[in-house]
């Protein structure tokens, strides 16, 4: 998918004037947010876990290249077929490979960012393969043709009147109305599908190096049939999900579920090792398991390294008032809100995404809820600088930004042009006392008045009240 | 090996950057992590026994919309079943797992159901199987998979009836699985940790249950039953 950030400004504009997303948005925050809220203050342990969580993260990702090679030994052993790709292109190569060779005409899918990064759907369509979601929101956003909007709700930002319309189009029958007759008729109509796939294919949140297994969460139980009733099971992943033991995989799993939804656990997580044993009588009779670099193993060794912490729980969009405002679309790529802001232009290059680590006011919120403790703002100000390096925001903000750090770094020219501009803009603004239009500050006022200054500068108030203490 | 694994892991060890030393040390002390795993911070709520863990225990799970059964013992099953179905207006069809506990309960003799043994399939309404372990922290039951227990008997029906011992409701995830840990085989293919009956927020404005796995969760506690020795 080609990524459509630069237009960041003018999708947000629109995505504000949409009312249904508005209140789809406000959803997330009367739900999910204060259900993460809840959740957390229900488990007195919950800030333990988070630097528990933190310290697994960070001792995967010094050792990343030796849990490899023992993830590898032990998933091998337990029968899987591991296939290790590079980039996108790779991956979806050898996807459609294992598709091939098992003879499959339709493929069921549960929700996998990693399969949204690559572009997998639309590869495997132009090969002449039926892909099915199973996932319903991921399910809801492929008959729209549309690409998820969020980490765990790909279709939050839809209405319910508008997934009626899309099921009577699609499905045929009269109109629905009620919540839980459209999921009664996305459960008849997936169910067919489940039954003629020839491949199920999911994501993983963990692998588990102790075991080499694969773990899966849902809450709809769509990984469990997906994987469980075609003959073959292939799952894709990225290196940054191994995690050593099982036990490291339950402290993330106590976070997981509570940051995302404010659930106390999903109602499925599943750990599966290896494909059908000889004595059973139902799973997949063979298991693949795409490890996708894509970029990864360069972030270790630099500046963007806590963030392959992340296990997408979703928490940072939840809670910013950019993602709030302006919806997961907005961002034009695959990730979106905050932790979007620090992986698009790892993946598709700062040059066309450069936007997005600017659409964020700094306000932290991000970093206080990521259960892994990732300093989302301090990675986005990362980006921001490399942009400013390869000059890629247009010559007016450059401009201006250099001007300014030209000002700041020089403390007594910046107190003697701020006392200039405050007297200046206080004269002139002196009978209205606000301006409705300014030179150089339209982004203010198109929107709202800026008031005029009265008295002094910030500092020399900060001067005076030093002197009036002591 | 393929050229993609080497490149992979050339790249990564180019960002590491460690001595072969440090490599080599690092590997030591990554298997000693590995042969004695460690719990994480476990929640002070798991921490009670008896009858106390298996109240939180039916209480998490009634929470998340699970209903919870007390029974005496393997023989109490059949007739709280046929309940079940009865109020739930289900028809008298189930699959179960050839589990010990479930043949106790002698479910065949009961000429009003219809009882088959096995992997379960299209429509069919029940599935009945038995839980190795109770999770007392979040009302988590862990099933594995076996010959005889089949995983789709938990996913494919719409409703899932799950019988656990009493004796094997613990505290934590940790005890569950450190109980299997070590067995001949282990761990299973699949190892399901269920917290009630399948749910979806995706359609406005409820949470729906049953969206593709069961709407319903029937946990059914058996007193005198034997713990399964993992």
């Amino acid at each position: 998918m080609e990524p459509q950030s630069l237009a960041f400004r003018e999708r947000a504009a629109a995505a504000l004037q949409d009312p249904h997303l508005a209140t789809a948005l406000r959803r997330l925050e009367s739900g999910w947010q204060r259900g993460r809220a809840r959740a957390a203050a229900a488990l007195p342990e919950f800030e333990a876990l988070r630097d528990a969580a933190v310290a697994i993260k960070d001792h995967v990702l010094e050792n990343l290249d030796l849990y490899l090679e023992i993830f590898e030994r032990r998933f091998t052993a337990t029968g899987g077929v591991l296939h290790w790709a590079r980039d996108a292109a790779e991956a979806r190569a050898i996807a459609l490979r294992i598709c091939r060779e098992a003879g499959a005409r339709t493929v069921t899918k549960s929700k996998s960012m990693v399969a949204e990064e690559i572009g997998l759907n639309a590869f495997l369509e132009a090969n002449g393969l039926t892909v099915v979601e199973t996932d319903l929101g991921e399910y809801i956003v492929q008959l729209a043709g549309e690409v998820p909007s969020h980490l765990v709700g790909p279709a939050v930002h839809m209405t319910r009147e508008r997934i009626a319309e899309l099921f009577a189009r699609h499905h045929g029958g009269p109109l629905k109305r009620d919540s839980a007759e459209l999921v009664a008729e996305a459960r008849r109509v997936l169910r067919r599908r489940y039954l003629e796939a020839d491949v199920g294919i999911t994501g993983a949140n963990f692998l588990v190096a102790e075991t080499g297994s694969i773990v899966t969460v849902t809450n709809e139980g769509n990984a469990e049939l997906t994987q469980g009733l075609p003959r073959v099971h292939l799952c894709i992943a990225s290196l940054e999900k191994v995690v050593p033991t099982v036990e490291d995989a339950f402290t993330l799993l106590r976070l997981l579920a509570r940051s995302a939804t404010g659930q106390e656990f999903s109602a499925y997580t599943t750990f599966l090792t290896g494909p059908r044993r000889r004595s059973e009588r139902d799973g997949p009779e063979a298991m693949h398991l795409i490890l996708l670099d894509n970029g990864r193993s360069a972030m270790v060794g630099g500046p963007f390294r806590e963030m392959l912490r992340c296990i997408r729980c979703g928490a940072c969009m939840n809670h910013c008032p950019v993602y709030l405002a302006a919806g997961g679309h907005a961002y034009g790529w695959v990730y979106v809100g905050p932790m979007g802001s620090v992986l698009t232009p790892q993946f598709a290059g700062i040059e066309r995404t450069w936007t997005l680590p600017t659409a964020s006011t700094f306000c932290g919120r991000c970093q206080e809820v990521c259960p892994v403790r990732i300093p989302l703002p301090k990675l986005m100000r990362l980006w921001r600088e490399e942009a400013h390096r390869r000059r890629l925001p247009p010559p007016v903000a450059r401009y201006g930004l250099a001007a300014w750090a030209f000002l700041a770094e020089r403390p007594a020219l910046y107190r003697f042009v701020t006392r200039l501009a405050v007297a200046g803009l206080g004269l002139l603004g002196r009978r209205h006392g606000r301006f409705s239009r300014l030179p150089l500050a339209g982004g203010w006022t198109v929107s709202r008045d800026l008031p005029a200054p009265s008295g002094t500068t910030f500092r020399a108030l900060w001067k005076a009240r030093a002197r009036s203490r002591s | 090996m393929s050229e993609a694994r080497e490149t992979v892991l050339a790249r990564l060890r180019a960002g590491l950057a460690r001595s072969p030393e440090r490599r080599d040390a690092a590997a030591t002390a990554l298997e000693a992590r590995l042969r004695s795993p460690r719990p994480g911070p476990l929640p002070a709520r798991a921490n009670v026994a008896g009858e106390a863990r298996i109240a939180l225990f039916a209480r998490m799970a009634e929470t998340v919309g699970a209903e919870v059964r007390r029974l005496a013992g393997a023989a109490a099953i059949r007739g709280e079943l046929l309940d079940y179905l009865r109020c739930n207006n289900l028809p008298p069809r189930i699959v179960r797992a050839a589990d010990p506990l479930l043949d106790a309960a002698r479910l065949e003799e009961e000429p009003l159901l219809e009882v088959r043994t096995g992997v379960p399939e299209e429509p069919d309404p029940v599935g009945l199987t038995v839980a190795l372990a109770g999770i007392a922290e979040t009302g988590t039951l862990l099933l594995a998979s076996a010959a005889e227990r089949p995983t789709l008997l938990a996913f494919l029906p719409e409703t899932s009836i799950v019988a656990l011992p009493t004796a094997s409701v613990v505290g934590t995830y940790e005890e569950a699985w450190a109980r299997l840990r070590g067995v001949p085989g282990w761990p299973p293919r699949s190892v399901n940790l269920i917290t009630g009956p399948s749910r979806t927020g995706d359609i406005p404005p409820s949470i729906e249950l049953g969206a593709h796995g069961p709407r319903r969760l029937l946990v059914l506690l058996v007193d005198e039953a034997v713990a399964k020795a993992f």
